[in-house]
């Protein structure tokens, strides 16, 4: 694929996708790798970091400069442009895998903690990943994470700073009243469209904000907000209920990464291999079909919205009871709308969703790096993000961007079905 | 692949055309250059790095202000080197916190009561690292706690007010029911009746009474400036002519129905100089009630470049600038002399203690 031209005369298979559509299927290892779906991830990646080193290079004070001279001296704006994106790049690689600076210090800190953030922001975008992938799966688009994450995360909070109980017991207790929340919440998302068929993008999107009012209303309240009552802040988790740190106290990632495995093995096992999992697919694939064999579809929208609900709590879980101790008006941390993103990118199943959730952890755990040392906004890193499932959402884009022949759906047809539900 | 290389190409040379356009900007420059070497080497050289809240470096409010604070004292002594990086929620408090304290930072500035924990948490790992942590008191040595009183500047606001209204009825409504805000309400409605005590008068308050903390107005948003103007146009239509938003952005609602008013409704802006923050809108700005984040924060960055880091509490009053009215601007012809007087009589025995205020939302 190396040595293709662009006139399409001289390029007979171009040619023959003009002529009729029809792409002639590829032979050979690397023809079958690179028309795969997951190498029009990667690709999508590497195209989405490429872009993103434009925009690093155009926020580079210095490049900016250079530019204005770029017609006598055009090497500089390059020299700049460049150096920009690699000190960017490498600040990303330093503060999301390992960082040879703190390092240096020897202690486990220095070692492990660029990759301890990646894994700690991973967490609850695993598990907010797992919850929409299954509402993708049963046909329905889950945008009321956020709500579902903030309501995970005040009863497991009001656990956790409320009651005082004994090591593990509390714990255990702060993670059901979370599961309990969440479900709550995205049960009730089910409940209207299966009693009133009222649409879950609806529905969710509006009871994220009453769950964000509620917290701030919370915020407000004797018995949630710590004295001295100067900010609108709660109690913060007693040790008892926190979830315990997984590489001991100096670096953040704790037991919720752990949550977040078992419920993506929970998530393979239902979707793969149980009767409900198979049930959810059926109403997902096709609910008139689902309806005609007998199966109960409202029964399945209740029942899908309670266990993605429930997946949000999760992540609420690790964000109070893990990453953070006290409640505050953004305990969510934009996690209900980055879990969307890593179901997309992890095509609605358990190891992408694990996967996708790890990439976007360790993406902001960089960008925070690279804010830090070079000053690029952690922004890009969001855009870097978007442009991602921007590229996935349209593989033909990337196949053509890459010259890339091969046929395959994408998640767009995924995403259709969702907004048909 | 040659298909791929051009689109590449193309790219490039139209974001190079698009920087080419675009004025040198330092709002995303976040090292600031520095002119000359030690012109003012008596003021001492400093590292001195900032973690933002969340909204962002330009968001017209506490974390605009405090950066103002750094690049001023960047600008009167280039040997202080400035920085800052923002915070997008706050998972982000501690990992930023590390990386400032990583990068060899002199001082770590925390803007926000809400890092306070994160705060207090790296500075006891870190005891030999100074810190500072603006909008609450001190939780460890070596966090230097910055707190704002404004009841005080309120207090001047409320009386101003107070005096100006031609309707004897003016307003205030906040972005929410948390102290931060309501101690400016506080602050302004106990100007008002103090007004009314010392000259009998009867000026009403729309929005707030301070001995009901659970009531009053409120936007329930700092940027939603639509929800600024209905308030406001509600609050005329109940007679008042002076209002005085204490909401962030919404604010600016406020200062667009006070044009569309013809000259009926005054507006006092809020933290900053309304003058400079929202400078289109100056004319219809009575004063501002203040809050001095920028002052004191070059104050503590300059104590600290001359070699000792402050330790313990600041609190913000009239007493030290860290509150208090901006100047009248435009009005400056249009309020009393008498009235201006009166104010600095009340200014004075605010600081003298002779008058006390109640507003429980106080810093101690």
């Amino acid at each position: 694929m190396s040595e293709q031209t662009f006139d399409p005369a001289a390029d007979p298979q171009a040619h023959l996708v003009a002529a009729d559509g029809q792409r002639p299927a590829p032979t050979g290892f690397w023809s079958r790798l690179a028309a795969s779906n997951l190498m029009v991830t990667v690709l999508a990646i590497v195209t989405a970091m490429l872009i993103g080193g434009v925009l690093i290079a155009m926020a580079d004070p210095k490049t900016q400069d250079a530019a204005h001279y770029f017609f006598q001296y055009p090497w500089d704006t390059f020299t700049y442009g460049f150096q920009a994106i690699w000190h960017g790049y490498v600040a990303l690689f330093e503060g999301a895998i390992f960082n040879p600076h703190t390092a240096a210090s020897g202690t486990l800190a220095g070692y492990f903690n660029p990759i301890s953030e990646t894994l700690t922001n991973a967490t609850p975008l695993i598990l907010g990943g797992l919850s929409v992938g299954l509402a993708f799966r049963a046909g329905l688009f889950n945008i009321g994470g956020q709500g579902q994450v903030i309501a995970g995360a005040i009863c497991a909070g009001f656990v956790g700073f409320h009651w005082q109980l004994p090591y593990g017991l509390h714990l255990l207790l702060g993670i059901i009243a979370g599961i309990l929340g969440g479900a709550a919440w995205g049960g009730l998302a089910g409940l209207l469209k299966a009693k009133t068929g009222a649409h879950e993008v609806i529905t969710t999107i509006m009871l994220n904000y009453i769950a964000l009012y509620l917290l701030a209303y919370l915020l407000s309240v004797k018995g949630f907000q710590k004295p001295p009552y100067g900010q609108a802040i709660s109690y913060p988790v007693h040790k008892t209920a926190q979830l315990p740190p997984l590489l001991g106290g100096s670096v953040r990632v704790h037991a919720g990464l752990i949550l977040a495995l078992l419920a993506a093995w929970f998530f393979a096992w239902l979707i793969d291999r149980s009767t409900l999992g198979f049930r959810l697919r059926a109403v997902g694939a096709n609910q008139f079909a689902a309806r005609t064999a007998g199966m109960n579809v409202e029964n399945s929208y209740i029942t899908v919205m309670l266990i993605a609900g429930a997946l949000c709590g999760l992540a609420g879980v690790s964000q109070i009871l893990g990453t953070n101790t006290q409640l505050t008006g953004d305990i969510d941390a934009g996690i209900g709308f980055d879990a969307i993103t890593v179901a997309l990118l992890g095509r609605a199943n358990a190891k992408g969703i694990v996967a996708a959730g790890l990439l976007f952890g360790a993406l902001h755990a960089g960008g925070t790096q690279m804010q830090s040392a070079t000053g690029t906004p952690i922004d890009l890193v969001q855009v870097i993000q978007a442009l991602i499932v921007l590229f996935i959402a349209a593989p033909m884009l990337v196949r053509a961007i890459w010259r890339i022949k091969g046929t395959g759906t994408g998640i767009g047809g995924q995403m259709a079905k969702g907004w048909n539900g | 692949m040659r298909q791929s290389l051009k689109i590449l190409a193309a790219l490039g040379a139209a974001s190079l055309l698009i920087a080419g356009c675009s004025k040198p900007s330092s709002s995303v420059a976040q090292e600031q250059p520095t002119n000359g070497n030690n012109t003012a080497a008596a003021g001492g050289s400093l590292k001195a790095c900032m973690v933002l809240d969340v909204g962002g470096v330009d968001d017209h409010s506490f974390n605009q202000s405090s950066w103002a604070g750094l690049q001023a004292a960047n600008k009167a002594n280039p040997n202080i080197k400035i920085s800052y990086v923002p915070s997008s929620s706050q998972n982000d408090y501690t990992p930023n916190l590390t990386a400032e304290t990583n990068k060899g930072c002199d001082t770590v500035i925390a803007v926000g009561g809400l890092m306070t924990e994160a705060v207090q948490k790296i500075a006891k790992k870190n005891p030999q690292q100074h810190y500072a942590q603006i909008d609450s008191a001190s939780t460890a040595p070596n966090v230097y706690g910055l707190q704002y009183n404004t009841a005080q500047g309120g207090f001047l606001g409320g009386y101003l007010a107070a005096g100006m209204t031609h309707t004897g009825t003016v307003g205030t409504y906040g972005g929410l029911n948390i102290p931060p805000v309501t101690i400016y309400m506080d602050g302004f409605w106990e100007g008002v009746q103090y007004y009314n005590q010392q000259n009998n008068k009867n000026v009403k308050v729309l929005g707030w009474d301070e001995t009901n903390q659970k009531g009053g107005t409120f936007a329930n948003s700092f940027t939603d400036a639509n929800k600024g103007k209905q308030i406001t146009q509600q609050f005329q239509q109940q007679g008042a002519d002076i209002v005085f938003p204490v909401a962030g952005g919404t604010g600016v609602g406020s200062a667009a129905a006070a044009a569309a008013s013809n000259g009926q409704l005054a507006v006092i802006w809020v933290d900053t100089d309304g003058c400079e923050s929202v400078a289109q809108y100056c004319k219809y700005f009575l004063t501002s009630v203040t809050k001095n984040l920028t002052g004191s924060v070059q104050e503590y960055v300059n104590k600290a470049a001359s070699g000792t880091f402050p330790t313990g509490n600041y609190i913000g009053t009239l007493e030290n600038d860290g509150t208090g009215l901006a100047p009248f601007h435009d009005w400056d012809s249009k309020v009393p002399a008498d009235l201006k007087s009166q104010l600095d009589q009340v200014k004075a025995d605010i600081i003298s203690g002779k008058i006390k205020i109640k507003s429980p939302s106080q810093p101690k």
